[in-house]
């Protein structure tokens, strides 16, 4: 459906998979463009993934190179599992747009500019010498010249709009187009900008008209051979929603303390790419959850703790070199045995590192970044919609456990987003919390016998007054204890209620041979890049199989047996091998890693070619 | 039938205390095992939180709810435990390096956002636990283990801090004065939002006499002035002095020879406007006698009291939340049976 005049009737392609990349300045909206193309093709049934990629500058100057913003976009009528390791079409808004984006493109693919952009000053900004469109250096693409900037100031004439206020619509022009190429719908971009520009009548009348524009355009213009539809992919029935990982993330959490029955206290500190998970829950009031904005990391998870030693359902969340200010608070977690979440939404490191750019490094830290014996669970969700899962799951460790869990996701499962299934409530795990009451039995150090966890004796209870604290407690009675010998047990104790958690969560499933030439074993955001590879892997025949590992501290008690039945084991990682350390020492098996520390998801071709090595008789 | 009422004893709990023979954190303790029993709090409804140092070992001490954190960060685990439980009664307990130095951040916050804790600050004027480093209210040039040369670092005005910060309660006691340290406790601890409470309190090991220019039984009737709400400053063994103020200056006068006690300065305790506190803060011994008592005490909203209600009204607004509904926000589409969308 679409309000477009008709034209000249095209040739309608069908096709599988079609990756997408919208890249311009990061004033042109291409975020806001991408999450529309993306929303429209959800809806209409495709499999859909995502991949922003977006400078840490809010406004790097106008036109330059490092002021490029991009979108990518996969969308198929089958299962999928990444945003796509090459865009068939890039949309480049302006000439620093194509040159960043360029080398990412396979050959053939198709490129549509913004011929008016291309212009002396923005040829000089993105260092071209001469245009790049007038010599034969594309020679390999299919080039599209749209005059998006004056088309769309055309169709906006009238207006009323400032000529600045009318070039800021340009985006949704190249939308329109983008909509008619791939045959999406206008319907739900059309209710947004509705939304979206409910105050503003006449910004919300231009988007809305120059969207259109740009859709008769590429009808009208005959400037594509031919449209393409991708049919509706073969999902699980259901509802769905499209969701990023950080949305997720927070629905994950209010589930959770519903779950338990326990209220949900937020104490976070802003900080790229974590900040969406403190914004959404704080529009959740009527959930009853409470978020504080801390004065800093510390406070963050300060908060937090005060929270769970009350009875809440605590946590707090941040980016890496946040995880590292709330080191000691964590120890104090551990000494205290409280429940309590840690978000990591890991990005490139050390320090403040590349802000808005992936990475998978943090999990060391994460293991192992606190003084003294520390031990704490950690979990790692696999993609935008898992991370409602396993927020649900590192709220169920931390409060059956009694103890922190470490919870990382990262920037692209953050950001990133796929169709959701709306889980049926019914089938999510229920896990009420049981305060100690009875002044007669309780005992703040006393331990279950199967989890070893303490009781979570809370104040307001009558007769149950006793202290927690950073010093080193008698095991049972909790009173502070200088002894040698309590020392030692208390550590063991500590590491033994930690270690016993892998009997409370599922075995470690593998896809595809249960024995074979190659185990690939991965952990976090790459999961997608990962079984995409190992796909076609099997396709062409190789003997290989994927654990993606979701339960990192404990692993999966099968996990190292299953390690065992195949001839190598490779661990990718965003990192520089840090899964591999652990499953090195932790099973003795020589696996060898596939590293990259760019700030950038595997592609899955990458991951394919190292398991395409291994594999041969000799490797 | 109602509980037997709580007394002194109640408070203690079985943990030895273990400070210094002498030291004035004894006093700070038995003070506030008094005061305890008058409010009418059930025991079980208290909680004593501290960050490091020998002050903050006091939580142990306490037969109530305790947590003893980490090195300045009490005031952030009390924000977070008043925040989800508004109806517990929380104090803080934290010294001059625990408070000031390494918490000094959350410290700020904690006051500004009219969190309702009492807290109580140990000011000794040394690092007591780590043994004997001068601390950010030890004073210009004080030879220490960390400045045998002399300290030159400036020191910092507990008070004044408190003040710039806006916390709607903020006064001072001595440990020596048992009977004036229960009062203004006592009103701390009633007072709703955040009380700061700053102590002068003796070390015998690291800075013993520190404040005995004034703070000695013998020394206070000339060296401290009790501010005392709509009174003016008076003070002196024979009350015979008193502050009055040349224009921004408080200049010390003796009464008689035409100067009447309607000259001096009349204390406000609840002014909003926290400048005459920072006036009175800025007094300091030998050239002024040091005020004690209450230099501030206003209502203002509290965070949790805040934050309650937005939840409420939430609540109201669009009904307590229901997850379905919550996960069925934005474009929400139905696939069918497997293999039925597949549209030919």
């Amino acid at each position: 459906m679409s309000s477009a005049p008709a034209g000249r009737p095209v040739e309608r392609k069908e096709v599988d998979r079609v990756t997408i990349r919208f890249a311009g300045d990061s004033g042109d909206g291409m975020q806001l463009v991408g999450t529309q193309f993306t929303n429209a093709s959800a809806v209409l049934g495709n499999d859909v993934s995502t991949l922003p990629d977006y400078p840490a500058e809010i406004r790097a100057p106008q036109g330059s190179l490092p002021g490029v913003s991009a979108f990518q976009l996969s969308f198929a009528s089958e299962d999928i599992f990444t945003p796509g390791d090459q865009p068939d079409v890039l949309v480049a808004m302006n000439p620093a747009a194509l040159k960043v984006n360029l080398p990412d493109l396979p050959h053939g693919a198709t490129i549509i500019v913004n011929d008016d952009e291309f212009n002396a000053t923005n040829l000089r900004k993105a260092g071209y010498d001469k245009n790049p469109l007038d010599d034969d250096g594309l020679s390999g693409y299919r080039v599209h010249r749209v005059p998006i900037t004056s088309a769309n100031a055309r169709a906006l004439a009238d207006s009323g709009l400032t000529a600045n206020e009318i070039d800021r619509c340009k985006n949704f022009f190249a939308l329109g187009l983008m909509f008619w190429l791939y045959d999406r719908p206008l319907e739900a971009t059309l209710r947004t900008i509705e939304e979206k520009f409910e105050g503003k009548p006449q910004v919300r009348e231009a988007n809305k008209t120059t969207l259109k524009a740009g859709h008769a355009f590429a009808e009208t213009a005959e400037m594509f051979p031919a449209s393409f539809r991708v049919p509706p992919a073969r999902l699980e029935p259901g509802m769905y929603r499209n969701i990023t990982g950080n949305a997720a993330t927070a629905l994950g959490f209010v589930a959770a303390s519903q779950l338990c029955g326990r209220p949900l206290f937020y104490g976070s500190y802003p900080i790229t790419p974590a900040s969406e998970i403190l914004q959404d829950l704080a529009r959740y009031k009527n959930f009853g959850v409470r978020t504080f904005q801390a004065e800093d990391e510390i406070a963050g998870i300060g908060t937090a703790i005060g929270a769970a030693y009350g009875g809440a359902l605590g946590l707090t969340g941040t980016s890496g070199p946040g995880l590292a200010l709330k080191g000691e608070a964590i120890g104090l977690a551990v000494m205290t045995e409280l429940p309590l979440v840690i978000v990591n939404v890991q990005r490139a490191g050390p320090s403040t590192g590349l802000p808005t750019k992936t990475e998978q490094s943090d999990l060391l830290q994460a293991m192992f970044g606190r003084n003294g014996e520390s031990p704490v669970a950690v979990v790692a969700p696999c993609s935008p919609g898992d991370c409602f899962h396993m927020a649900i799951e590192a709220a169920r460790i931390a409060i059956r456990h009694m103890t922190p869990v470490i919870y990382l996701s990262d920037g692209y499962l953050g950001n990133g987003s796929e169709p959701w299934r709306i889980p049926d409530l019914e089938s999510l795990p229920r896990f009420p919390v049981e305060f100690p009451t009875d002044p007669a039995t309780f005992k703040p150090y006393a331990r279950d016998e199967k989890t070893l966890a303490r009781p979570w004796g809370i104040p307001g209870t009558p007769g149950l007054e006793h202290r927690l604290g950073g010093l080193e407690k008698a095991n049972v009675t909790g009173m502070v204890c200088y002894d040698a010998a309590n020392h030692d047990l208390m550590v063991k104790l500590r590491a033994e209620k930690v270690a016993r958690i892998a009997a409370d969560i599922p075995e470690q499933p593998v896809f595809g041979p249960s024995e074979g030439d190659v185990l690939v074993i991965s952990w976090g955001g790459t999961y997608g890049a990962v079984r995409t590879a190992v796909q076609s892997a099997q396709r062409d025949g190789f003997r290989v199989a994927h654990a993606h590992v979701r339960y990192i501290h404990p692993m999966p008690a099968n996990l190292g047996e299953v390690v065992k039945r195949y001839r190598r084991v490779l661990v990718p990682e965003l990192n520089l091998g840090q899964l591999l350390f652990l499953l090195r020492a932790r099973y003795l098996v020589d696996a060898i890693g596939l590293n990259k520390v760019a700030g950038q998801p595997f592609r899955s071709l990458e991951v394919y070619e190292k398991i395409a090595e291994l594999c041969r008789p000799n490797n | 039938m109602a509980a037997p009422a709580l007394t002194r004893k109640d408070f203690a709990s079985a943990q030895e205390v273990r400070w210094c023979p002498g030291c004035g954190d004894y006093s700070i303790l038995a003070q506030v095992q008094k005061v305890l029993p008058d409010l009418g709090i059930p025991k079980e409804n208290i909680v004593f939180i501290s960050g490091i140092g020998c002050s903050s070992r006091f939580p142990y001490y306490m037969e109530t709810y305790g947590f003893h954190s980490i090195h300045g960060r009490a005031p952030t685990l009390a924000s977070g435990l008043k925040a989800s439980r508004p109806e517990l009664s929380i104090w803080v307990i934290t010294g001059d390096g625990d408070g000031l130095s390494i918490g000094g951040n959350h410290l700020l916050h904690v006051m500004r956002r009219n969190i309702d804790l009492t807290i109580v600050l140990f000011n000794n004027q040394i690092y007591g636990l780590t043994k004997g480093q001068y601390s950010p209210t030890s004073e210009f040039g004080k030879k220490t283990k960390t400045s045998p040369l002399g300290n030159i670092d400036f020191p910092i005005r507990p008070l004044s801090v408190a003040l710039a910060a806006e916390a709607s309660f903020v006064a001072r006691s001595v440990d020596a004065d048992v009977k004036h340290m229960q009062q203004v406790l006592e009103r701390a601890a009633r007072h709703k939002g955040t009380s700061f409470v700053e102590v002068y309190q003796n070390c015998v090991i690291f800075n013993d006499g520190a404040f005995d220019g004034f703070a000695t039984k013998e020394q206070r009737p000339e060296h401290t002035v009790q501010l005392v709400h709509g009174k003016p400053l008076v003070f002196g063994a024979k009350r015979d002095k008193g502050i009055r103020l040349n224009g921004f200056t408080p200049e010390v006068v003796t009464l008689g020879n035409g100067i009447t006690e309607s000259d001096l300065l009349v204390h406000n305790e609840a002014l909003h406007d926290p400048t005459l506190g920072m006036l009175l803060d800025r007094m300091t011994h030998p050239d002024f006698p040091v005020p004690v008592g209450v230099f501030r005490a206003v209502e203002r909203p509290t965070y949790e009291d805040m934050m309650t209600d937005q939840i409420q009204r939430a609540v109201e607004r669009r009904g307590a939340g229901e997850l379905g509904q919550l996960f069925r926000e934005g474009d929400v589409w139905e696939v069918k049976a497997k293999d039925a969308n597949r549209v030919p």
